[in-house]
């Protein structure tokens, strides 16, 4: 039950959740959402390597440990410079649709 | 320089002159390309007389290296087939001069055009660089294509363009050969060269399965055979004659078929002699053709320059078969060597003798051409009555086309068939019919157009002038010499055709067929 | 009597005649009496130097002379031609027969000719005929001959032709050149055959290599035969005959010389030189053409209206019994016809000539031109008017029929015999002698006819008869001299029996043998000849006797009606007046269908050939240059070129739609990418 390859799947669908609500949403803050979802699904990746992971003379490996931390710091900063960017967006085009978004369309 | 290439070069010198001279001086230009054929003729008279008829190889051979890197060099020479072919050429290109006086049109160009047709035609009998002769060969088409085109008659353009297509193909089928036996001998261009090494080192090559000496044999045949000409490649020249001016028609009759028939002799008999034994039955049966068709042809024409130019066809046919008699002069066929000569010494008299006739015939049919402004046969009647020194003249030149003893023509058209005839006797037997022809045509063409009543239309025409006396008698005094007394003649091209004779018979693998 | 001089004096006759040619073709006009002294003067120095070569031959008394000389006229190296004279009894004779006419014709046209339109000409062209002719005679090799054939046959084409205005004579001109070269081309083929076989054109050579066996069998007598047929063209027989009767277009005297005693004998003479190398089939051959022709010419001539055609198909029927003779064996006889013929019937000639001269001035002084001078159903009773030209014509006349005490008695007799000993001695072929006293007969009857239609009886046109009178003496003249020549002395010296031949004639020229191997020698024949001689002179003189009886009956005593015998001969007598229809005839199975023939060659070459096939190549580039440019244009430049950027272009636009500007898709394509990259790693 304790073994790496579940904590590994239930970051697999964290992630594919996350990239499905990503790539299809259309509201921003859904979109927000879903990376958060992948980053936390990868945050879960990186905890369980570090407590399954392989250790050098019986010490603990916290690498794992130390990164999820630093995710998590880069995920509110990250959060919070996008929602910066969904409020402008709102600010010029009244809608926060990423469709509508498309002025870079060809 | 040696003679050989002034006499090349000086009509070029002459055109160059002509360049220069401005457009409304006619009077000059005409004097300028008389003077320059006429130093032309004087040349070849000089080199007739220093020509050493005892000895059968080229004479007065020049050589300077043009592209080495081709093996291609600027060979000359001379000897007894072709020395009588550029004194007529000089002769014709004279009197043409004269034929011409009274040309209008474009006086300039004509006469640049002229000389530099002369040129090519000299060259082709001198040049002993294949590709020289190749050179040669085609500087003579070019101003012939305009002089008909420009200067001919109601159908110029259509006649120009298809004599120049024809002999074109003809000479592109030339050159396809020439670069056989290029690559096959060793890559050289120098005619005395291959005539040595040829035979030998065309033994079995091959070409897509076909022996390589017969394609390369048939190739440059019907290049040379576009322009003697032999059926069935020669319906360009009625249209040709009948619509380029009197003097084109002269040099076209007179020189530019003997050059099929030179250039079969020169090439075909001397570099590559097996294919001789191999075709000659061929060249006999297609003589026999030429004068059998062309006879028809020529009773049929109510046109009188169509009329003489199937006579052409006609007379050509005699000298294929006259060619084709050098075989007799194999083991097989008895070591004949009188008929040997007597066929391809009467093929060689038969050119000069065709050339001087034709000329002649050519030049009368313009005189009346002149006046009257049609060639229609039916439509004069009487004329000997009011031109009676026409008549004349066009009487004996008639019966020099129709082989009358006593005038060249006879003893050129005797000697084809007596050589001939113990090879093959059934062709000759059929083609004495030829006499009957030319007789036929000529004296009902003689009858129409001089004897009965005078059309009245003609009542005023007036009298062959003293320049187109001028033009004709040098022509007629010729015939009538060499009909009396051919020695001359015989004993210049004599040691040349022995050699031709030789090689044909010696070099051959075939000798024992 | 090998007399050298005999060479300069043959160069002489044969270049003197030429020489007047020249100078009255190009001087003539300006000279005074237009030249005619230069052309009878040339003419008469021939007769005087053959005269003295005759007179010495006589005195000389040799049969086998021969005098010869040659020169090579080209060399090839082993081709050569050698041409020269071959002087023998023969060649004199014929020398002095040729020189004799030839003057009689020359002095006949001074009065004949006068006034004439080319007067010049005319006598220039007699001389290029005379030395034409003494050009065959005098020949030693068969180059030479056929090139003096052609120019003889040139001469009479100018000569018939001499009043070119006219078609008819044009026409008979060109018929006459024309047959003749059919003749020649036989000719040709024989010189050939003969050459290939031997290496030489000279007589001697050929005659020793048909001894030696180098030519034999078919071969010879195929080459016999080709030689014959060039005399058949020559000497008008059948059925190369056509040209003789229209080449009466021409003036008389040429008639005379030409067709009468001269040109036309040369392919008698041809024969009678090349007769050693005839093998017998070939002789079989000439024999029977002869001999047809003899009965056959005779027959037309019976009913003829037209003084000259009467004599033209006689001399045609008189060459048919030299032919004959030749033919049999005994060509001496032949010779001998040649000789008496010549005289007798260019005497008749001449003679007609003179009454022809005669009805044209009556005619004149009427201003009648539409009644025809020649026909005899418009003369009758001149006998009292012209005696010189009567009593003359009447000698020749029963010197042809062969009546004793003329010279062609003995000449026809000699001939009749020959035929009569071939026939006795091969049986199978009777046919010979019938045409031979056949010809006979009917000579006798046409000529005498021809005396009572002209001379005897009631005049025709009653209102000419006082202008008719004798003719000037430059025409007399000739015919008093031929007609004495006609009596049988002159052949018979020194002999004076007029049944025999014996007399210089048959003592100079003696038969030679054949060299053709295994023929009968020449003094077999003459033996056989001698025997059946009487038998023949009774028999021609019975049948000569029997058709002058008939002549005389039926127009001078008109006992019987020339019209009832006419009428009940009905498709004979058609056939006879319309020479059988053989120029119709000759017109529409070989003239028409040549034309025909020449007109489709030719319509086939240039509407055909030419049109389609040749023009077809350019017709066929000029279509294919079109669809390769259509292909060029259309299928390569706009279709691959231009469509390469059309593709291009669509797959741009297509691509396009990618960017969609949503970051969403982006990052779809970013994921998708990925996992497929990764998959694809993992296999």
């Amino acid at each position: 039950m304790d073994q790496l390859n579940n904590y590994l799947f239930v970051a697999a669908i964290l992630f594919s959740l996350g990239v499905f609500g990503v790539v299809t949403r259309r509201n921003g803050i859904a979109v927000l959402m879903g990376v958060e979802l992948i980053l936390n699904a990868a945050n879960i990746n990186f905890i369980a390597f570090s407590r399954f992971g392989a250790t050098a003379a019986g010490n603990i490996n916290l690498d794992g440990h130390v990164f999820g931390l630093l995710v998590i710091v880069l995920a509110a900063a990250e959060a919070a410079v996008a929602l910066a960017i969904i409020i402008n967006i709102y600010n010029n085009m009244n809608t926060i649709n990423v469709d509508e978004a498309s002025s870079l369309k060809q | 320089m040696g003679i050989l290439s002034l006499l090349i070069w000086l009509p070029i010198l002459g055109m160059v002159t002509i360049a220069f001279i401005p457009r409304k001086y006619e009077k000059y230009i005409k004097i300028t390309a008389a003077v320059a054929t006429g130093i032309q003729l004087l040349l070849s008279l000089v080199l007739w007389q220093r020509f050493d008829a005892g000895i059968g190889t080229m004479q007065f051979m020049e050589r300077l290296e043009w592209i080495p890197s081709f093996n291609i060099a600027y060979i000359l020479g001379i000897d007894g087939l072709s020395l009588p072919m550029v004194i007529l050429t000089a002769l014709l290109c004279f009197i043409c001069v004269f034929v011409s006086w009274n040309i209008s049109k474009a006086v300039k160009g004509y006469f640049a055009l002229f000389l530099l047709l002369d040129t090519g035609i000299i060259g082709v009998f001198l040049s002993l660089d294949f590709f020289l002769f190749y050179v040669f060969w085609e500087v003579m088409l070019l101003p012939m294509y305009f002089l008909i085109g420009i200067w001919g008659g109601p159908q110029r353009e259509y006649a120009a363009i298809k004599f120049f297509l024809y002999t074109l193909f003809g000479s592109v089928l030339m050159l396809v050969g020439i670069l056989g036996l290029y690559f096959s001998c060793g890559k050289t261009f120098d005619i005395p060269e291959l005539m040595r090494i040829a035979p030998e080192a065309l033994q079995g090559v091959v070409w897509w399965g076909m022996s390589g000496i017969k394609v390369i044999w048939v190739l440059l045949f019907i290049g040379f055979a576009i322009k003697v000409p032999v059926f069935p490649f020669h319906t360009w020249l009625p249209l040709a004659h009948v619509e380029a001016p009197t003097a084109i028609s002269v040099i076209l009759a007179g020189i530019l078929l003997k050059l099929g028939v030179y250039g079969i002799l020169r090439i075909n008999y001397g570099l590559m002699p097996d294919g001789v034994y191999w075709f000659s039955g061929a060249l006999a049966f297609l003589g026999l053709i030429n004068v059998i068709w062309g006879g028809l042809c020529a009773l049929a024409q109510t046109d009188l320059k169509k009329l003489v130019a199937y006579s052409s066809v006609n007379h050509m046919g005699y000298a294929l078969i006259g060619m084709a008699a050098v075989i007799a002069a194999g083991a097989a066929n008895g070591t004949n060597f009188k008929a040997a000569q007597a066929g391809i010494g009467g093929a060689v008299f038969q050119m000069f003798n065709h050339g001087t006739i034709s000329a002649m015939l050519f030049i009368l049919v313009g005189v009346i051409y002149e006046r009257a402004h049609h060639r229609d046969i039916d439509g004069f009647g009487g004329l000997a009555s009011q031109m009676p020194v026409y008549a004349g003249i066009t009487a004996v030149a008639f019966f020099a086309g129709l082989g009358l003893p006593g005038l060249s023509g006879f003893i050129s058209e005797a000697m084809c068939f007596i050589g001939a005839f113990p090879v093959y006797r059934g062709i000759v037997i059929a083609s004495t019919i030829g006499i009957l022809l030319n007789a036929a045509y000529f004296l009902w063409a003689f009858q129409r157009i001089f004897f009965g009543e005078l059309n009245e239309k003609y009542n005023k025409l007036p009298e062959i002038n003293r320049l187109e006396l001028f033009t004709v008698v040098p022509l007629l005094v010729i015939t009538i010499f060499f009909g009396i007394y051919p020695a001359p003649y015989l004993d210049i091209i004599a040691r040349t055709m022995d050699m031709i004779i030789n090689s044909v018979v010696s070099l051959s693998t075939f000798a024992g067929m | 009597m090998m007399e050298p001089y005999f060479i300069h004096f043959s160069l002489l006759i044969l270049f003197l005649p030429l020489a007047a040619f020249v100078v009255q073709i190009f001087f003539g006009k300006h000279l005074p009496r237009q030249g005619d002294w230069v052309s009878v003067g040339a003419v008469v120095i021939t007769l005087v130097l053959s005269l003295i070569m005759f007179v010495t031959m006589l005195f000389g008394h040799d049969s086998g002379f021969t005098e010869e000389a040659s020169f090579t006229w080209l060399d090839m190296g082993a081709f050569s031609i050698q041409l020269g004279f071959l002087i023998d009894n023969i060649t004199i004779i014929m020398l002095v027969v040729v020189a004799l006419i030839s003057t009689c014709s020359h002095v006949f046209s001074l009065q004949y000719m006068a006034g004439d339109i080319r007067y010049s000409r005319y006598y220039a062209y007699l001389g290029l005929f005379t030395f034409s002719m003494n050009g065959i005679v005098l020949a030693n090799n068969l180059i030479s001959m056929y090139m003096s054939w052609e120019l003889v046959g040139v001469s009479s084409y100018l000569l018939i032709g001499h009043w070119f205005e006219k078609d008819t004579a044009a026409d008979a001109g060109k018929k006459a050149f024309l047959t003749n070269r059919v003749g020649d081309i036989g000719f040709f083929i024989g010189i050939m055959l003969l050459y290939t076989s031997i290496g030489s054109f000279m007589f001697g050579d050929i005659f020793t290599g048909v001894a030696a066996g180098k030519i034999a069998g078919t071969t010879l007598t195929l080459a016999g035969i080709g030689l014959f047929m060039g005399a058949m063209g020559k000497s008008s027989q059948f059925p190369l005959h056509i040209w003789l009767p229209d080449a009466m277009e021409g003036p008389t005297p040429v008639s005379a010389l030409m067709h009468a005693a001269t040109m036309v004998a040369a392919g008698v003479y041809m024969s009678v030189r090349l007769f050693p190398l005839f093998t017998p089939d070939a002789l079989l051959v000439v024999a029977y053409v002869g001999g047809f022709t003899a009965l056959f010419a005779a027959s037309i001539a019976v009913t003829q209206t037209d003084i000259k055609k009467v004599l033209a198909y006689s001399t045609v029927s008189q060459l048919g019994y030299m032919i004959l003779a030749v033919g049999t064996g005994v060509y001496t006889a032949a010779f001998f016809h040649l000789l008496t013929h010549a005289m007798f019937k260019a005497n008749l000639f001449y003679g007609s000539g003179s009454v022809i001269h005669a009805m044209h001035h009556a005619l004149h002084k009427k201003h009648d031109h539409n009644t025809d001078p020649q026909d005899m159903r418009n003369m009758g009773g001149f006998k009292d008017k012209m005696p010189v030209t009567y009593w003359t014509m009447l000698i020749s006349t029963l010197a042809i029929a062969g009546v004793p005490l003329f010279s062609g008695f003995l000449s026809k007799d000699a001939i009749l015999a020959g035929t009569l000993a071939f026939a006795q001695h091969h049986p199978a072929h009777l046919l010979l002698p019938v045409f031979g006293f056949g010809a006979a007969a009917l000579t006798a009857f046409y000529m005498f006819r021809l005396m009572f239609l002209t001379f005897h009886g009631a005049p025709q046109m009653p209102e000419l008869i006082d202008d008719i009178h004798e003719s000037p003496k430059e025409m007399t003249g000739p015919l008093v001299l031929l007609a004495s020549l006609s009596v049988f002395i002159f052949y018979t010296l020194p002999y004076v029996n007029p049944l025999s031949d014996h007399g210089w004639f048959t003592d100079l020229v003696v038969a030679g043998n054949s060299f053709v191997p295994g023929n009968i020698p020449a003094h077999e024949i003459a033996e056989h000849a001698h025997d059946a001689h009487y038998t023949a002179m009774y028999i021609s003189v019975a049948v000569a006797f029997f058709g002058i009886a008939l002549a005389v009956l039926m127009y001078l005593g008109k006992v019987f009606s020339a019209e009832n015998w006419a009428k009940s001969a009905g498709r004979l007598y058609d056939w006879s007046r319309n020479k059988y229809y053989f120029d119709e005839n000759y017109d529409r199975f070989l003239y028409q269908p040549f034309f025909r023939l020449a007109n489709k060659v030719a319509w086939l070459d240039w509407d055909l050939y030419d049109k389609y096939f040749i023009n077809g190549f350019g017709r066929f580039t000029d279509w294919l240059s079109r669809v390769t440019g259509r292909f060029d244009y259309e299928g390569i430049d706009q279709g691959l070129v231009d469509g390469t950027g059309r593709i291009i272009d669509y797959l741009g636009s297509a691509f396009r739609k990618l960017q969609t500007g949503r970051l969403q898709n982006y990052l779809l394509y970013v994921t998708a990418s990925l996992i497929i990259l990764t998959i694809i790693q993992a296999f």
